[in-house]
């Protein structure tokens, strides 16, 4: 039997630098790699000087600057420090704004007590509670009543307004989409055709003509004595709208549930109620989790929207701000501001959601 | 007899109809209150009610109109067909402006270039995690304060005209000549496709490639021009007249903020369709094609993509029609589609809330039907057939 000896082994080639490689495979692979490689620094140098001037080097840091001594050649960020509270508060009552900060600070509060207490065998009585409570307290705190002065709801806006549209209209939006869910995959036919007929018809508009409807047709539809608030209006249209929606994505996790499921439960005896909330909902809301994260992230972009019906989110305060006579032409330091503050909000969400959606995956990798 | 109620009582068929009569009897209680309410309030209010208003006189003008008849002395029947056009109008251009965007982005996305991939990836981050409505209102103060006045426009050879109002186009003006020009191009369409099918067919029978690029230039482009040039047909230049520019095919920077917003927001997500169908595609399928000994762009033309625009269309579809709804928020910077004239304008006129939404919402929702039977179509095609 013929011996083999074994070879040295050789040192890898070490003449090329990490750095070098890298730059070889991922920018000058070929020729064509690296014409590439130059229209895309071109496209950066043509890109971002002109921002990065107007943002920075041109821009007028000083905060005590006022319209005029600003200068027109980059952004005057006085202009933001000027209106902050109101782009963060809106008209709120400035002797009243600790309402809304506690308002905020109970919510944080409450989440990171929630994650605390992760493997707590009293975490489902503690969220179901909060959910119930907390809303009540949020009210009061911003409404007033209750011995705190009552602030009209035409005061409210800015980014106050926007979380608040947004986080009604999802919490009040969650029980109507899985009613619908459930009548669109019901095998009653009048219940059936009620939820497609609702889904689709609002799924085919823009939300703005629902506001538009909420805003003006509805109250037709109420006896005059009932008075109704812009922003409830508003709320009602942005909870009709994203009803749809959320009736979708949870059906799309209903239809992920194997028939077996159902089969089982009827089998071991259980009525139509026990066997959707005990064991189809559960296992459906769980599938369809990171959609509905992601459905939120679409709420929370649409909620500029009511800016058309006469509310005064975030981005109708740049307006308010600019036509103001000593903040005139500052509109696009506005638009710029509130696109960062609602771009870093929607961004982590977004990488929130997928997260989960990792988590969540039971596909094979 | 009591036991014999109670099990029927239990029975699943007989509940099912029972509820069933529940529901639609609260539906058609809340429905009667409301009517009610509706009756009592438009009497009160004195708000006329039924569509006769649609022949009153409009009386306001509007900004942009393509190519109806219309002055403020027409209809609100009218109005609203402009309406329409404008919608149907920024919503084309939107939709192909975010596919050639979406598509150039989708690409970037999936290049061996890290830095091409990088700028792509940065794009989508950016823009689809800025409301549109905001995007709307920042290109549209840009395209503003950027753009010079009527007097100090820029100018492109003495035809075309750019200011802070509007892009001015020369437009054709409409008898023989232009019907002659409009036919020659119809022909070329019509002979080059003939072509293609020949050659395709040449193609399947004996495996012989017919370059057919030339005759695409020759019929499609050098035709129509040729014919433009024997036949002279006449173009009607924009002038300045006073402060404004008279004459021609006139766009609105209204148009063009919301036609621009719409497409860059879109394609976005047009981008990110494309990237997750190319993803979709089985990484065997690419392996068998380069075993089969193709290059990279055949594998990519003719094995990749076919699967993977299976995948990525329909989103994209679906995002067609988002834009087409996003372009309602045309109202906010007053480029006049349908929900700025009709919704605003006219209701404010009119003040008849009920008929005047419920007709834009049907011109919504036809378009909504209309794009999703598209899609059936599509998907009943693109089923994979066999098995």
């Amino acid at each position: 039997m013929p011996i083999y000896p074994l070879k040295e082994t050789r040192q890898s080639p070490q003449s090329q630098t990490k750095a070098f490689s890298w730059l070889k495979d991922n920018l000058f692979s070929s020729l064509s790699n690296a014409a590439l490689t130059f229209i895309a620094l071109y496209l950066i140098y043509l890109i971002l000087p002109p921002i990065l001037d107007w943002m920075i080097f041109d821009a007028n840091f000083d905060l005590t600057a006022d319209n005029d001594s600003c200068g027109r050649e980059g952004a005057c960020w006085a202009f933001i420090d000027s209106n902050l509270k109101m782009f963060i508060y809106g008209f709120y009552p400035q002797e009243e704004l600790w309402r809304v900060n506690t308002m905020f600070g109970i919510i944080i509060g409450l989440v990171v007590f929630g994650s605390l207490i992760k493997k707590s065998q009293y975490r489902a009585h503690y969220i179901i509670g909060a959910f119930l409570i907390y809303p009540i307290v949020a009210f009061v705190l911003l409404h007033g009543g209750l011995g705190l002065e009552v602030v009209e709801t035409d005061k409210w806006g800015g980014l106050t307004l926007t979380v608040v549209v947004a986080a009604i209209g999802i919490v009040a939006s969650f029980p109507l989409g899985i009613l619908f869910a459930l009548g669109r995959q019901s095998k009653m036919r009048v219940v059936r055709f009620i939820s497609v007929v609702y889904i689709e018809f609002v799924r085919g508009v823009p939300l703005i003509t629902i506001l538009f409807m909420a805003s003006v047709v509805l109250p037709l539809f109420f006896s005059a004595g009932m008075d109704f608030d812009k922003l409830l209006r508003a709320l009602i249209g942005i909870t009709l709208f994203q009803t749809a929606y959320i009736a979708e994505v949870i059906r799309g996790g209903l239809q992920a549930i194997p028939k077996g499921q159902y089969e089982a439960a009827d089998a071991a005896g259980l009525s139509f109620m026990k066997k959707t909330v005990l064991v189809i909902l559960p296992q459906a809301l769980k599938v369809s989790i990171p959609n509905i994260v992601g459905s939120f992230i679409a709420l929370f972009k649409d909620t500029t929207l009511v800016l058309i019906i006469g509310l005064f989110d975030m981005l109708a305060i740049v307006g308010a701000a600019t036509s103001n006579s000593s903040w005139l032409g500052r509109d696009t330091e506005g638009y710029v501001f509130v696109a960062m503050v609602i771009w870093v909000i929607l961004y982590s969400m977004s990488l929130y959601s997928k997260k989960l959606e990792t988590r969540f995956s039971t596909e094979h990798k | 007899m009591f036991t014999k109620l109670k099990s029927l009582l239990y029975n699943n068929e007989v509940r099912a109809v029972l509820f069933q009569l529940l529901a639609v009897a609260v539906i058609a209680y809340f429905a009667y209150q409301a009517f009610d309410n509706l009756m009592l309030n438009i009497e009160q209010r004195g708000i006329r009610s039924g569509f006769g208003f649609l022949n009153d006189e409009a009386g306001f003008a509007v900004n942009d109109n393509f190519f109806l008849e219309y002055s403020p002395a027409s209809t609100n029947l009218q109005a609203f067909y402009v309406g329409i056009v404008n919608t149907l109008m920024v919503a084309i251009t939107g939709i192909f402006l975010a596919s050639i965007i979406g598509l150039i982005i989708g690409i970037a996305r999936l290049s061996n270039n890290y830095l091409i991939r990088k700028i792509a990836t940065i794009y989508i981050e950016i823009f689809r995690n800025i409301p549109i409505l905001l995007q709307i209102l920042f290109w549209y103060s840009i395209a503003l304060n950027a753009l010079p006045s009527a007097r100090n426009s820029i100018n492109f050879f003495d035809t075309i005209f750019l200011n802070s109002r509007g892009l001015y186009l020369p437009k054709p003006v409409t008898g023989f000549e232009l019907y002659i020009v409009l036919a020659s191009f119809f022909i070329g369409v019509i002979g080059y496709v003939f072509i293609k099918k020949r050659s395709n067919k040449k193609h399947d029978e004996t495996g012989i490639k017919t370059n057919t690029i030339p005759h695409f230039l020759g019929l499609v482009l050098l035709l129509p021009i040729v014919a433009y040039f024997v036949f002279g047909a006449q173009l009607e230049y924009p002038a300045l007249k006073g402060f404004n520019f008279k004459g021609g095919i006139d766009l609105s920077i209204e148009f063009f903020a919301l036609a621009f917003s719409l497409s860059v927001y879109t394609a976005t997500y047009i981008a990110e369709a494309i990237r997750s169908g190319v993803e979709s595609v089985d990484k065997g399928q690419k392996e068998a094609a380069a075993a089969l000994g193709l290059k990279d762009s055949w594998a990519m033309r003719l094995v990749i993509l076919p699967q993977a625009l299976r995948v990525a269309i329909p989103p994209i579809i679906n995002q067609y029609l988002n834009l087409t709804k996003n372009s309602s928020l045309a109202a906010a910077v007053g480029y006049t589609e349908l929900v700025t004239i009709f919704s605003g304008t006219v209701l404010n006129v009119i003040g008849q809330a009920i008929e005047i939404i419920t007709l834009t919402m049907l011109v919504y929702l036809t378009i909504s039907l209309v794009i999703s039977m598209i899609l059936n179509i599509f998907n009943k095609k693109m089923q994979i057939k066999g098995n």
